[in-house]
């Protein structure tokens, strides 16, 4: 396909039509379409990857759920408090609540559909401690837990009538007029051509944004399409400032810096030290150690090095030896690996470098906890595009069960929405040709900025002042290098033809990177204090006032970010009580 | 809650992280060269590149490299690199492997030639086609089980179901295979990785489902592997693949067509593996799930 006969904004485009449509693969969109199709619905699930390499499969720890198989006291209380603890207190106590009750449910149905997971001596699902879970409460299969749940989704899917688009992106979403979402604009990564969707509700599933920093754990995909998808849609978004970076990422060579070093390494007893040796986590968190929250742990780590303190490369020791070749290869096999071939580390015969490394975005569309429906009609959410569970600070292993609880949720809402109303999936043919239009742009400039270099230039400034540690002065200065890259955006041009061509994808990505960070620095300047993840250093702590408020960010009529304060509502009694109970 | 008046206090007070740059880590004045596959479906060609050398670099950090600096429509897969997903494989001076596993170092002195998997249609550069595996899974019987979860399963009854599991679907396995590669017989083979997969379903204790009249009078194929292990060499997670999944599916076939008594004594044991009922481990309707990648 030649990209000049598109000049006009009219290349052609098929129409392909579902009741509900799913953008993402991941383990929410996964189990959002196994919901939706099990109602009756026709369902399309579209991915910019393949199907089955989705973030979900990178996740290693494990899948938090009060089974209480190892330690029985456990149950969906513990879990419920542990959450919003780590959270904060700006969790939305309801999703929380529906979400520890839940889990243990969506786990076993994966063992029904055939996962398998590491057992007790008893014969049951075994579990794992981690940070700042009361319980051992990770149920996992070695090192591999999210591939173990995305391939149990991924053959789930294929063994219903649901139709996968694999490589191909969303670009928009079109609403009718009545103002309910109804189709979307897509473009096919191998060819580049257009399908217009016209559906009748559509599922965000579409991950985190942890590509707008230059040290992730995240693939290429992670560039926050769903959030901009649903924040032009005119949806909320809720604590956008909470960035979760995760203590421990790899720091040699180069080319790994900022891969995961799953938390399962602490929590088979891995410790960290300093340069001198020391087990520094006694200053940070006497009681937890090196299973404190990931927030605290993330902190203590850049701390150490910040103060010199740092290892060779510019990290802490992590130290899993005790554990012994065959431990090892038993419970972390994939670490092994993963050091022995990339960093020429044996991990059980010396520590592994480590430092915080962005991780997880607990921002997100805000949605409702019963259905995941947006405020805007026919757009749903769920998953790490998702917001509110997490409140400041994720558990590690609750995401896993969040896509779970979630997804399921949201794929019935979406059905039982899809089934009471009957409305049209017309859209002016204008809006869809100046969308293909805008798409086409960077191809048709051919000669211009090159999108790669604007991508590391944001990442590099979010980096510098987006970090760990934030104050007035430096988000300030890095809101004024993204603005100043959001000017640039128009002068991306790239070469070669709209067969598969990551320059032409990455211009499109790069627009949604920078419209979140905007968003989140905005958000961080807002929130002047100290809690979880947002660490304000020009404020001492926590701040009362605040610690009752969400910030809820949108559109507003200019088309500029608008950020309101809004008031947590009160928690039940029945969930109240638990923090009185025992504590 | 965990904001201890310590933590406040002890924790660093910079709010400019410094941004670590490989500038630091490049080799001085080292460059490497990489010939890479730059064409399509119509044909193509190789090009030279040559980039500077950083530390530790693995064949997708080069090929990124590239792919910012001088050749941004460059196309490839990859999305954890770190051999979890599988999408990066390629092949490199003839033999497959996983872009991000592989270290530019190890062919110090020798040609690197960068290529895609060529059992499946090229799509662009370093992208094939691999869609027709999807295809395939989607025929094979799912998980089929009568019993409800919670499921009493001992360590030592499911310990050999975890090598299987490990697949991370690279179908590196698929492109090594004669039947496929040089043999084209697609049609009527399923290939190693479906055969690992058929492996842990038969073997499931709680699976009651049959694929064995699938494996092999249906697309299977399984006969058609003439046990060269091809596959094993390449499997970048060391599934044994003919030894442990392609063997004994290979006994069980015959077994279970050959030896009636066999197949009886399975049955009365109790375990799974005798049911002939059902559909015989295809599906009834052949890939109902709709997979598409082609535009
Ligand atoms: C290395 C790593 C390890 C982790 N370990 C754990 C762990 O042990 N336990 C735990 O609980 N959590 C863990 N997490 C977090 C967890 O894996 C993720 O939060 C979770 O998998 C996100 O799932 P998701 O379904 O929301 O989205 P993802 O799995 O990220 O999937 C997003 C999907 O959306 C698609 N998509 C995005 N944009 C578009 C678009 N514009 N058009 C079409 N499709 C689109 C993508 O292609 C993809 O299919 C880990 C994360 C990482 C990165
Ligand atoms: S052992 Fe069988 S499946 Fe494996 S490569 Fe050889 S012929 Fe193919
Ligand atoms: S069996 Fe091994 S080689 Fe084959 S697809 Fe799976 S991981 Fe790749
Ligand atoms: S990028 Fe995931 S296996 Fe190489």
């Amino acid at each position: 396909m030649d990209a000049n006969g598109h000049a006009n904004g009219s290349s052609p485009h098929e129409v392909r039509e579902h009741d509900v449509l799913i953008i993402g693969a991941g383990g929410a969109g996964l189990r959002a379409a196994v919901a939706a199709t099990e109602r009756g619905l026709s369902v399309g699930v579209v991915t910019k990857s393949l199907l089955g390499k989705a973030h979900t499969v990178m996740a290693e720890g494990g899948i938090a759920a009060s089974l209480g198989n190892v330690d029985p006291a456990d149950g969906w209380q513990t879990h419920f408090k542990d959450t919003l603890k780590s959270g904060k207190f700006i969790n939305n106590w309801r999703m929380a609540e529906l979400f520890s009750k839940e889990a243990p449910d969506r786990v076993y149905e994966l063992e029904q559909w055939g996962a398998l997971f590491n057992r007790t001596a008893e014969g049951k699902i075994s579990q794992r401690p981690f940070g700042a879970h009361t319980y051992r409460r990770l149920c996992h299969v070695g090192d591999r837990t999210g591939l173990e749940l995305i391939r149990t989704m991924q053959e789930k899917v294929l063994a219903t009538d649901t139709q996968v688009y694999m490589e191909t992106a969303v670009t928009k979403l079109f609403k009718n007029s009545e103002g309910r979402v109804v189709g979307a604009l897509a473009y096919t990564r191998e060819t580049g051509k257009f399908i217009h969707f016209k559906t009748k509700a559509v599922v965000l599933a579409t991950g985190g944004w942890g590509r707008i920093y230059k040290v992730t754990s995240n693939s290429w995909e992670g560039t926050g399409d769903g959030a901009v998808l649903a924040y032009d849609a005119g949806a909320e978004l809720v604590d956008m400032e909470m960035v979760q970076f995760h203590p421990t990422g790899m720091v040699w060579p180069p080319g790994v810096r900022g891969l995961l070093v799953t938390e399962g390494v602490r929590g088979e007893g891995g410790l960290l030290r300093n340069s001198k040796g020391e087990r520094y986590m006694e200053r940070y968190d006497k009681e937890r150690m090196e299973l404190s929250s990931r927030d605290v742990v993330a902190r203590a780590n850049y701390t150490e090095v910040q103060e010199g303190r740092g290892s060779p490369h510019g990290g802490v020791f992590l130290d899993i030896t005790h554990l012994g070749y065959r431990g090892i290869m038993k419970k972390l096999p994939t670490m092994h690996e993963q050091f022995l071939k990339l960093a020429d580390i044996d991990i059980s015969k010396e520590p592994m470098e480590v430092f915080p490394t962005i991780h997880y975005t607990m921002g997100g569309v805000k949605v409702d906890p019963e259905t995941c429906a947006t405020n805007v009609p026919g757009l749903f959410a769920a998953g790490e595009v998702a917001g509110g569970l997490h409140g400041a600070n994720r558990l590690g292993g609750n995401s896993l069960s969040d896509l779970l609880v979630f997804g399921r949720r949201a794929g019935m809402g979406a059905a039982e929405y899809v089934k009471s109303n009957g409305y049209s999936t017309e859209i002016r043919e204008e809006e869809l040709n100046a969308e293909k239009k805008r798409v086409m742009a960077p191809l048709e400039k051919r000669e211009g900025e090159n999108p790669y270099k604007i991508q590391q230039e944001l990442q590099e400034t979010m980096m510098e002042h987006a970090n760990l540690m934030r104050n007035e002065d430096s988000l300030k200065e890095g809101l004024g290098k993204v603005l100043a890259l959001k000017d640039r955006l128009p002068n991306i041009g790239v070469g070669g033809s709209t067969l598969f061509n990551p320059g032409w994808h990455t211009a499109q990505d790069v627009r949604h990177l920078i419209q979140i960070s905007e968003i989140i620095i905005r958000c961080a300047l807002e929130r002047t204090e100290r809690r979880g993840a947002q660490w304000r250093l020009d404020y001492d702590g926590p701040d009362e006032e605040l610690g009752r408020v969400n910030l809820i960010s949108k559109k507003d009529q200019q088309g500029e970010v608008g950020i309101e304060k809004r008031e947590i509502p009160p928690m039940p009694e029945h969930l109240a009580k638990l923090f009185e109970e025992g504590e | 809650m965990s904001d201890s008046a310590a933590e406040q206090k002890g924790m660093a007070s910079k709010a400019h992280a410094e941004v670590h740059s490989d500038e630091e880590a490049t080799l001085e004045g080292k460059s490497y060269r990489l010939k890479i596959f730059r064409g399509d479906a119509e044909g193509g060609k190789e090009v030279e590149y040559e980039i500077e050398a950083i530390e530790g670099m693995v064949v997708l950090d080069a090929v990124l490299k590239i792919q910012a600096e001088q050749a941004n429509d460059l196309a490839v897969r990859w999305n954890c690199k770190a051999a979890h997903c599988g999408s990066c494989s390629a092949e490199i001076n003839g033999r497959p492997k996983l872009l991000c596993k592989t270290r530019v170092e190890e062919y110090e002195g020798q040609e690197i030639r960068v290529h895609p998997i060529r059992a499946f249609p090229v799509i662009k550069d370093l992208v094939s086609d691999v869609s027709w595996n999807y295809g395939v899974s989607a025929q094979i019987q799912p998980f089929t089980t009568s019993e409800q979860a919670p499921f009493t399963m001992y360590e030592e009854d499911v310990e050999r179901l975890y090598e299987p599991k490990k697949c991370i679907e690279c179908f590196m396995c698929q492109d090594v295979c004669h039947v496929l590669r040089t043999h084209h017989k697609h049609p009527e083979f399923a290939g190693p990785r479906f055969f690992v997969r058929s492996q842990w379903l038969e073997m499931h204790p709680k699976d009651e489902g049959n694929r064995l009249q699938f494996l092999k009078e249906g697309r299977g194929g399984v006969q058609l592997c003439n046990i060269t292990k091809c596959c094993s060499e390449v499997c970048p997670v060391g599934i044994h693949i003919t030894d442990n999944s392609i063997i004994p599916l290979k006994e069980r076939v015959a077994d279970e067509y050959y030896d009636p008594a066999k197949w009886l004594m399975r049955k009365i044991r109790g375990r799974r593996n005798g049911s002939s009922n059902g559909n015989g481990g295809t599906r009834s309707t052949h890939a109902r799930a709709g997979i598409r990648t082609n535009g």
